[in-house]
């Protein structure tokens, strides 16, 4: 177990683990905030109205649906066909 | 085995890092590295909303436009993050 460097660490390992997982987290809301804004910010007023606020909240579910969506199809459509590249030109 | 707390003792300095040491480290670049993409891309959206056609300078109507925008983005950040956590909680709960 000795002398693997600080990977070996099974403290450190949890903790890089962890972190990861709530940087993706925080990507992704980054990532997401940037899109809805485009979609439901008119002109920035002095709060958040609750029409907009709904639509920030459809986005965030709509956007993960549409990447599921995409991901599922993508698996089926290779599944049935076996290779990727026939699915592309239909 | 060593408890995580007598990683701190200070006469630990024998030229390695300790655990608590790197950790800590990591948390704070992590944090700034947030920080800069919180940064980059509310200065991006507010630019964009608020300044129309740049001029001589940032006149008072443009700073408060932004100084709104960057409170509005704040509020988008938080309901994303809420909804997004909400939706991972659901599903989770599916599972």
């Amino acid at each position: 177990m000795d002398g693997q460097g600080i990977t070996a660490d099974p403290e450190l390992q949890q903790f890089i683990e962890t972190e990861s997982q709530k940087q993706r987290f925080q990507q992704l809301v980054h990532q997401m905030t940037e899109v809805c804004w485009e979609k439901c910010m008119d002109k920035p007023g002095p709060k958040l109205d609750s029409r907009t606020e709904m639509c920030f909240v459809n986005c965030v579910e709509r956007f993960i649906d549409t990447s599921q969506f995409i991901l599922n199809r993508l698996e089926q459509t290779q599944r049935s066909r076996g290779s990727f590249s026939e699915t592309m030109s239909d | 085995m060593d408890s995580f707390g007598s990683d701190y003792s200070p006469s630990a300095g024998s030229g390695k890092m300790d655990t608590g040491t790197i950790m800590e480290q990591v948390k704070v670049q992590i944090a700034v590295a947030n920080a800069q993409e919180l940064l980059q891309r509310m200065t991006d959206k507010c630019f964009k909303k608020c300044i129309g056609k740049p001029g001589g300078s940032l006149d008072n109507s443009e700073q408060k436009c932004i100084a709104m925008c960057m409170d509005r983005y704040m509020d988008a950040w938080n309901t994303v993050s809420r909804a997004y956590n909400s939706r991972l909680q659901r599903e989770r709960a599916r599972m």
